[in-house]
């Protein structure tokens, strides 16, 4: 069998391939090779069999047939053969395989070897892959290299331990006696690894750290190391461009920062320290800058003096006019940390900041926005805004979206007035329209509410807008709904701030309609415009025209499209007095902060209010001990007093609660029952199931009255187990007309999720003939459709 | 550190640190998506990105990317020193290195990374030390019997067959 050829030569060979099929074909002949060489386990080359699978691994064919021939290199006595076989291990074998548990007896036995470069190679293997059972086992063997006098062993061992430590926290302990005097050693690899091993016991472990912080010796040690490295001469060993070993430095700065964090008395051992390091540091190179930018993060998070803080932030500062852009990077980095602790230092930057969002670095920009976004307050929101707008518009898609949510934020809190605020959220429509978030649409449409006054100008800014452009939804939807509501101020030229525009009515509908045949508009928005023509029913004159579109898109394929059309449809027809009512201007809506959106899911991306002013004052007047009455009535402690509410007039909304308001009998196919009839007073409850909801019952009252005399200031009251919620809305009258002239209606929405067999308790009160009278009753007749 | 990648300009792998436990189809990616990405930026970029939650210090010496990816509370700046320290290292053990070098003699490229880093973090800060340790390892390595093999030593290293 002549040699397996040198892995230079295949690596030359493999490189004269001229396609990927021909490379393929080439490695595939020698891992045939290689296999059947391990096969006849030749010892001689296994070590350059190994190598080669190594080149071909990295190359990214498959090598696992070669992780048990690591291993046999590793129990070889020969060097090439572990140093090939640990680095094959470290490639080849990861910790979820049970095969590298076989590791475990040789590193043992290596790691007790007489060649200290054996011993180190078992060490890095172990520190770079060892899993948990391995460093479980091996951990005592590390303990003890960390006392040998070998400072090549020892630093190694050191930053074994610190592997040890983050696979398996419980074997910290056993490391502590070890690092008594580790720190007293010369030799800078041992305390470079030291300090690391030292580091990585204070944070996984407060016990640890309160430990060393008690340590008297520890700080004012570190602080002399740090101050040889910083006063001595020249040491040629570790200089790097002047500065001494600057990455002992740097770890020594970090160690710092974490026994200094909220311990009076370690950071006022430092402070000394820090003060010269910052100032007495070169900064013309990265390696200066890499020690203050360390030295600035430790004073920012240690209890410093405020004149070290604002050295610090001034660092900061002189950080992002270096013409290094990795610099800059890092300041603003920094600079966002400290920006809520340390805000009015920071603001003295805040021009410097704001030129970086012109910087070309993506990174630089993205943080440059997000501290600027930090630093707006009141005093600076127009200039600021009118950077940050600017931005907004030349910025790469990838930050529209946050820009823009954090325009509206800072407007929000900061807006000097009602038509800046409205100009602003203009501009960001018109510029970044399509990248805003889903939902700033209702947001937006509540601040638009409730500036009154800026109502005519907002709605022509907006009508404006779409006839430059229809593309960016959330401004359509926006500006459809403000046509909708505000349609009439737009013909009527109204507008004060600015120069009121020539618009008819007829050109407004075509802008609608428009948008609902547009390419252009998602289903969202078209809904959004159907609703919005519908409203303008009521504004404008051309109602016929608007009648007709609604009808043709009673039978469009868009099912959303179709419903709202049905319904408009049924609107004109049959419940046309109650059209101006439920298409009256919205009311103020009060910012709910959770409640807002999830009504907005509910009802297909249309506003609700959900907590509205009354339009009429309550028919009667419900103070709360009525209730308690009512209960202590009752008497049992399984009845819920009845909540009374109002009913605001809706605009069109959501199929379901249009038919519920309508209350359409023949839609539910539930009987209607009798639930009361004494004394010419009848109550009949009619029921239908409230859509989407199937778990309310909407039970509508007819109160009728038999007698000669009408029966006044009528209430109707309720009261229902404890299982079910009960909604009361208000009542079409409170007289009840003699001789069954008319009905008073009122209707009652039960929550029943738990689909119990309904009840109910009923209170009436009224005057008839002069005088007062009251009855309570129970119903419990209900049909069992009408819970079930 | 988590893992140090060194790569050329057309995307291939000349050298690949790993750290962390992670199985080899997750490296295959997180090596593949990361070059890409690197590859991407334009010369005019800082060296620092945030990829995945992780982040990412990266350098262009010549055709090769030095590129490490480290965590939260690590120090960007002095990853870039760390870099510049080991392709100093590797341009003394060399004499002058470029990527052929790195490609041909990989394994010793390892070697020295080996006696630089431990576990992710700088084991050693003298130079000299670290160039030191790789020459007496060197040469406990086995030689195959060649009529050259005592005048190998004085030879640039590599020139060295060795026994691979």
């Amino acid at each position: 069998m002549p040699a397996p050829i040198r892995l230079r030569e295949l690596i030359r060979t493999i490189r004269t391939a001229r396609t990927q099929a021909e490379e393929r074909e080439m490695i595939q002949k020698e891992c045939a090779a290689i296999r059947s060489s391990f096969r006849e386990e030749d010892n001689t080359y296994r070590c350059r069999n190994v190598a080669k699978l190594l080149y071909m691994h990295m190359l990214g064919y498959p090598a696992h047939f070669g992780q048990l021939e690591c291993l046999k290199l590793i129990a070889s006595q020969k060097f090439t053969d572990k140093r090939i076989g640990y680095l094959g291990a470290m490639l080849l074998l990861d910790e979820r395989q049970d095969v590298h548990l076989l590791m475990t007896n040789c590193i043992k036995n290596d790691l007790n070897h007489s060649t200290q470069y054996v011993q180190g190679l078992a060490l890095c293997t172990l520190g770079c892959m060892g899993s948990s059972e391995m460093c479980r086992d091996l951990a005592g063997e590390v303990e003890k290299l960390l006392k040998t006098s070998n400072s090549y062993l020892r630093k190694k061992a050191a930053l074994c331990a610190v592997h040890v430590i983050r696979k398996v926290p419980e074997l910290m302990e056993m490391f502590l006696p070890a690092t008594k005097n580790l720190l007293s050693e010369k030799n800078h690899g041992v305390l470079h690894t030291s300090v690391v091993l030292l580091t990585e016991m204070c944070e996984r472990s407060p016990d640890m750290l309160a430990h060393f912080r008690k340590n008297e010796k520890l700080v004012p040690q570190l602080v002399r190391i740090l101050k040889n490295l910083i006063m001595s001469g020249y040491s040629p060993e570790h200089d790097v461009s002047g500065i001494s070993d600057p990455f002992l430095q740097v770890r020594i700065l970090r160690l710092l920062r974490i026994l200094g964090k909220s311990d009076d008395d370690s950071s006022e051992a430092m402070n000394d320290i820090l003060a010269q390091v910052a100032t007495n540091t070169e900064t013309s190179k990265n390696v200066g800058n890499a020690i203050l930018y360390e030295t600035v993060l430790t004073i920012m998070d240690i209890k410093s003096e405020s004149g070290l803080r604002v050295l610090a932030i001034n660092i900061l500062g002189r950080f992002l006019l270096n013409n290094d852009k990795n610099i800059r990077y890092v300041a603003l980095t920094s600079l966002l940390k400290t920006v809520q602790t340390d805000h009015n230092a920071v603001q003295r930057h805040r021009s410097t900041i704001v030129d970086c969002l012109k910087d070309l670095d993506v990174s630089i920009k993205r943080r440059a926005m997000e501290l600027s976004f930090a630093l707006v307050n009141g005093n600076n929101i127009r200039g600021m805004m009118k950077e940050l707008l600017y931005f907004l518009d030349s910025c790469d898609p990838e930050f529209k979206a946050d820009c823009a949510s954090g325009v509206f934020l800072a407007a929000e809190k900061y807006a000097p007035s009602k038509r800046w605020h409205i100009d602003t959220i203009m501009r960001v429509l018109t510029t970044a329209g399509s990248y805003v978030r889903d939902d700033s649409v209702p947001n937006l449409i509540q601040l638009i509410t409730n500036s009154v006054e800026m109502h005519a100008y907002t709605v022509q800014r907006l009508y404006k807008a779409l006839l430059d452009d229809i593309s960016q939804q959330p401004l359509v939807q926006v500006a459809s709904w403000c046509i909708g509501e505000y349609g009439d101020l737009l013909v009527s030229g109204q507008c004060e701030e600015e120069e009121p525009i020539q618009v008819t009515e007829d050109e407004v509908l075509d802008v609608l309609e428009g948008l609902l045949v547009s390419n252009l508009s998602t289903p969202v928005t078209r809904g959004y415009s159907l609703t919005a023509i519908m409203k303008l029913s009521t504004r404008f004159s051309s109602v016929n025209r608007i009648k007709k579109v609604v009808s043709i898109y009673g039978s469009s394929i868009d099912v959303e499209l179709q419903q709202r059309a049905v319904e408009y449809n049924a609107l004109f027809k049959k419940y046309d007095h109650m059209r101006p009512a439920l298409l009256e201007r919205m009311p103020i809506m009060e910012k709910t902060a959770t409640n807002g959106p999830t009504e907005i899911v509910q009802t297909n991306g249309e506003t609700e209010p959900s907590v509205v002013e009354p339009k009429h004052p309550p028919p009667v007047t419900q103070p709360a001990n009525q209730a308690n009455d009512l209960l202590d009535l009752l008497g049992g402690n399984d009845v819920v007093p009845v909540i009374q509410t109002t009913l605001p007039t809706k605009p069109a909304s959501a199929g379901g609660e249009l038919l519920d308001l309508l209350g359409d009998l023949s839609l539910s196919g539930i009987p209607p029952m009798i639930a009361y009839n004494k004394n010419g007073l009848k109550i009949d409850f009619t029921f239908e199931r409230a859509n989407p909801n199937p778990n309310i019952a909407v039970i509508t009252i007819h109160a009728s009255n038999t007698t000669e005399a009408d029966m006044t200031d009528f209430v109707f009251q309720a009261a229902v187990p404890k299982t079910f919620q009960l909604q009361l809305l208000s009542p079409s009258s409170n007289v009840v007309p003699a001789l069954n002239q008319g009905t008073v209606t009122q209707v009652i929405r039960v929550l029943n999720p738990q689909k119990q067999q309904l009840r109910m308790r009923i209170k009436l009160t009224y005057t008839h003939k002069g005088s007062p009278v009251q009855d309570l009753a129970e119903v419990n007749n209900f049909p069992p459709q009408s819970w079930q | 550190m988590q893992f140090m990648l060194l790569f050329s300009r057309q995307g291939k792998l000349r050298l690949q640190k790993w750290y962390v436990p992670l199985s080899d189809k997750e490296r295959k990616k997180i090596s593949r998506d990361l070059v890409q990405t690197i590859l991407a930026r334009k010369p005019k970029m800082c060296s620092f990105l945030e990829w995945r939650d992780l982040k990412i210090v990266y350098k262009r010496y010549a055709s090769l990317y030095f590129c490490c990816a480290v965590e939260d509370q690590d120090n960007e700046l002095i990853t870039l020193e760390i870099i510049h320290r080991y392709v100093e290292l590797l341009d003394k053990y060399f004499g002058s290195v470029c990527e052929l070098d790195i490609i041909f003699n990989f394994e010793k490229a390892y070697f020295i990374l080996d006696e630089f880093l431990l576990g992710g973090e700088a084991q050693e800060t003298s130079k000299k030390n670290v160039l030191k340790a790789i020459e007496q390892a060197d040469l406990l390595q086995e030689v195959h019997t060649h009529i050259f093999s005592t005048t190998l030593i004085f030879l640039k290293k590599k020139y060295n067959p060795g026994p691979l």
